[in-house]
């Protein structure tokens, strides 16, 4: 039953999305490591971390799909989420440093030991285990949306209503981290972290196993949305999306579906975060600011919402005409972001693969129209 | 403060046996002198000061003093100050003032003058710092007697800043003469301040107390806490429920200083929010964009500045007046072309105009950010809108007092239009039923595109109010906006009231978390709140009644 149901998620165009993947998984870190920098196919390893981080983003991206393409939930919160896995996957680095730190100390990290801490805080034990905090960057996210999802959806605030208030969540959020006494490094965040599971981070080959990993987990998580997507919950979902009160008449318990949804899509964020802080580099409170989530919102629109794969196409495009703009004219980026803002949500409201997708659609119905009758009672196996 | 009150004692404590056989000595020497010439004749008692020793000298000041006869007062200051000079051939006491060679005589009674003399012909008449404290006491008390009403007051607040006891009975002297209320009221509360630490029966002593208990503020908890050690054992408990009462009287103040900077907080994001109810409950749509209309305001206004400036000086205390117009026609017609190119597609599209508004405050920032500069432009404060007013035990300023009454008049004249004007009637018809109302010959999309434009204007109106209090940058907006959605999401959409009631709720509460938990902490609380509050009440206090099924 499991297996039909990974197997139903292996629809064309997400077969097309994880190949690709995968190719880039295998390939990437390969030319990085095999290859003399002369060759020109040479991939340097800051091409490499850049790649890793948009592939990240892109399953930030990808989660945010998930609950706003599949079940109508604009959150624009997502953020918080990728901030808390990311915070997670920083606490173990900052373990990780040990007595190399500035100041020498064993157990307490550079900024407590400035701070004048005399202990490790309650909530940092068990980040000195990987385990743990490989946990964490699961149970964080996907907590603070089940107790957030439980209290909104129960309540049926939707629309633009929860939009404004998962928007207060992450502002809270990033108040909260600013203040020095919360134990999580204040304004500058965790950073300098030496190494990963005993590699250092700063190594070619960590990084370009770090950038595998982005990719694998993406593909994996891919898979996974598609399969919920395409399964019986799925087609429950997307009448959620689209008829929330009939779907509510019929009997099932909306409340719940959303509450699983948001849940799924917030530890996939957390993974994202996760991935993103070894190959940044740093977490900061930054991460938690209400403009970075209504970013994602963009790369989802761009790329398509409601395609899973249009989100991570959005996601790579748009960070990287963001790293090029920003080089070549700094004060002209926020133009082009707002002005995508405004195009898309105007002339491209299916994104980029929604509207291939339409425009296939329509040749190939042009094709079938034009085929002699005879021909149309067979099944056509491609569609 | 402490401290040096420990120190004045200290050197009070030290110099009472010193006085007390000054005026022994006085009070013999009054007997010997007033045999002879009137004790109450100043013009004598002056000339006595030519021949007299020291203590005899302070004596004679003390007697001075008791003569309450204002007339004397140059002739004091003149002694403190050195100028008072003894002639040596008939040992008559002048004022004398150096002129040229010589030095010009005046008569230390009447301030006529009385010739010259030259320096060989009159001696100084010697001070030291006992003598120079004798008479600014002596002073003090005969300032209270002064005819000018002002100078009453002052010599009052002088012996209510350091009393002591030997001002007590010219006190009670001037009280009785007093007629001024107000001067009376300060002088009474001086006396009590005297009288605590002079010798006076208990029953005296217990009603000074209560005196000073009227007096209140942090002044007078501090005086009774300096005479409490010298206290008698009886008057213990009067003190410590005098104390506690006026401490009680300041927290009640300090709970409406709190009030009233929630109010003042609560009226900024009143003008904030304000356009967004509107224009969120017209056309259910949030304008992420609003902020960024603030912020044109602000800057229309710096504009409006530098213009008189450079052209008028003389005009810039109307400068916020000539603003205020300017603002709200530049976001007013902003807003107007926002709706007309962007948000009319996007109806019924909520999350959409979200996206397409954000963008647009994205490319409105980066244009200020390229015009203007990303640093923080300077407008001024007009002159009726700097300094502050005292109002009991709190301190107002004039820029938050003008903020609060301009965000009512704001408000009451955005519920005028509402409720009386035939634009907000079509509004108000659209806001419950749209297609209804367009069945019924409303231009719907014209109704939508002036809300936008007007909802625009009002933040325009807005950023010009707080150009006074905050720094005017490109980022101005994105500080504001998301305090805004909670005030319009907090007091339910399309309300006024609601806006109002949400917008004061939230300002005073943050000012009454800060003290106890911190800023930053007391503003995450709030936003928690909220989060919890729309869960109880979804569509906020004060939401719209209907009949559909998904608003």
């Amino acid at each position: 039953m499991i297996t039909s149901f990974f197997l139903r998620a292996l629809e064309g165009r997400i077969v097309a999305m994880v190949a690709v993947l995968l190719g880039f998984a295998v390939l990437v870190p390969m030319s990085n490591l095999l290859l003399g920098p002369d060759n020109p196919l040479h991939v340097p390893t800051y091409v490499m971390s850049l790649l890793g981080k948009y592939l990240c983003y892109a399953l930030l991206a990808l989660a945010l799909d998930l609950v706003w393409g599949y079940c109508g939930i604009l959150s624009l919160g997502h953020g918080a989420f990728f901030s808390l896995g990311g915070y997670a996957m920083g606490m173990y680095l900052m373990r990780q440093i040990g007595s190399r730190g500035v100041y020498g100390d064993p157990i307490l990290p550079d900024f407590m030991v400035f701070l004048n801490w005399k202990q490790l805080p309650w909530f940092w034990y068990g980040f000195d285990m990987f385990w743990f905090a490989a946990l964490m960057v699961l149970v964080v996210p996907g907590l603070l949306a089940f107790v957030f999802g439980w209290f909104a959806f129960r309540s049926r605030v939707n629309g633009v209503y929860l939009s404004i208030i998962t928007q207060a969540m992450t502002y809270a959020l990033l108040l909260a981290f600013f203040r020095n006494d919360m134990g999580f490094g204040g304004n500058n965040g965790l950073t300098d972290y030496k190494d990963i599971l005993g590699f250092s981070v700063q190594s070619d080959g960590t990084r370009s196993v770090l950038f595998a990993l982005s990719a694998i987990m993406l593909a994996l998580c891919l898979i996974l949305a598609s399969a919920i997507v395409r399964s019986k919950f799925g087609k429950v979902l997307l009448g959620v999306r689209d008829a929330e009160s009939r779907v509510r008449f019929l009997g099932f318990r909306v409340e719940n579906i959303k509450l699983f949804t948001f849940v799924v899509s917030a530890m996939m964020a957390g993974i994202a975060g996760a991935l993103f802080v070894p190959q940044v580099g740093i977490i900061n409170p930054g991460e938690f600011a209400p403009a970075n989530s209504i970013e994602v919102v963009i790369w989802t629109a761009v790329g398509g919402r409601s395609t899973l794969i249009g989100p991570i196409i959005g996601a790579v495009l748009v960070n990287g005409g963001k790293t090029i703009f920003t080089g070549v004219f700094p004060e002209f980026w926020l133009f082009a972001l707002g002005g995508l803002f405004v195009l898309v949500t105007l002339f491209l409201p299916k994104g980029i693969v929604g509207t291939v997708a339409q425009a296939l659609a329509k040749r190939r119905a042009a094709q079938a129209a034009e085929t002699p009758t005879h021909l149309n009672g067979k099944p056509q196996a491609a569609e | 403060m402490k401290m040096s009150a420990i120190l004045l004692k200290g050197r009070r404590m030290y110099l009472r046996p010193v006085r007390i056989l000054a005026i022994l000595l006085g009070l013999i020497l009054g007997f010997a002198t007033a045999a002879s010439s009137a004790a109450d004749d100043p013009a004598a008692l002056i000339k006595a000061l030519g021949t007299a020793n020291f203590e005899q000298a302070e004596a004679i000041i003390a007697d001075l003093g008791k003569t309450g006869d204002t007339r004397i007062v140059p002739a004091l200051e003149a002694f403190a100050a050195g100028d008072l000079y003894v002639r040596k051939s008939d040992s008559q006491v002048f004022i004398a003032k150096a002129a040229g060679s010589g030095f010009t005589l005046i008569d230390p009674v009447t301030g006529a003058s009385a010739g010259e003399a030259p320096k060989s012909a009159i001696t100084k008449i010697k001070i030291n710092n006992s003598l120079r404290r004798a008479i600014s006491s002596a002073q003090g008390g005969l300032t209270l007697l002064s005819p000018d009403k002002v100078v009453r007051l002052q010599a009052a607040d002088s012996v209510l800043k350091s009393p002591s006891a030997e001002n007590l009975e010219l006190l009670e002297a001037a009280l009785a003469k007093e007629t001024d209320r107000a001067v009376k009221l300060r002088m009474e509360q001086a006396r009590a301040v005297s009288l605590l630490s002079s010798d006076r029966p208990v029953d005296q002593k217990r009603a000074a107390i209560a005196t000073l208990q009227s007096l209140g503020g942090r002044d007078a908890i501090g005086i009774l806490m300096t005479a409490a050690p010298t206290l008698d054992p009886a008057l213990k408990g009067d003190l410590d429920a005098a104390i506690k009462k006026i401490e009680g009287t300041l927290a009640l103040w300090d709970a409406a200083q709190n009030i009233w900077y929630g109010l003042s907080l609560g009226s900024v994001l009143l003008l904030a929010a304000i356009g967004l109810s509107i224009t969120f409950g017209v056309m259910g749509i949030i304008n992420m964009a609003h902020g960024e209309m603030v912020m044109l305001g602000a800057y229309s206004t710096f504009v409006v500045q530098e213009i008189i400036r450079t052209k008028f000086p003389g005009a810039f205390d109307y400068s916020l007046a000539i603003a205020l117009p300017v603002a709200f026609v530049v976001t007013g017609a902003a807003g107007l072309i926002i709706e007309r190119g962007v948000i009319r597609f996007l109806y019924g599209r909520p999350l959409e105009t979200l996206l397409a508004t954000w963008g647009v405050s994205l490319v409105l920032q980066q244009l200020v950010r390229s015009i203007f500069g990303p640093t923080n432009r300077e407008v001024g404060n007009p002159s009726w809108m700097s300094g502050s007013f005292p109002l009991g035990g709190m301190q107002v300023t004039w820029n938050r007092m003008w903020i609060v009454l301009f965000s009512l008049t704001i408000f009451l004249g955005l519920l005028l239009l509402m409720k009386r004007s035939f634009f907000g009637l079509m509004m108000r018809a659209v806001t419950q039923n749209r297609r209804m109302a367009s069945s019924m010959g409303i231009r719907t999309p014209w109704v939508d595109a002036f809300t936008f434009a007007l909802g625009s204007g009002i933040a325009g109106i807005a950023g010009v109010a707080l150009s006074q209090i905050d720094n005017v940058s490109p980022n101005l907006g994105q500080s504001y906006i998301i305090d805004s959605f909670m005030v319009v999401v907090f007091g339910g959409v399309g309300n006024l009231w609601g806006t109002l009631v949400g917008a004061l709720t939230l300002g005073v509460l943050n000012k009454f978390l800060e003290p106890w938990v911190g800023a930053v902490l007391g503003k995450i609380l709030v936003l928690v709140l909220i989060i919890l509050f729309i869960q109880k009440r979804p569509r906020g206090l004060f939401a719209l009644k209907g009949r559909a099924i998904e608003a």
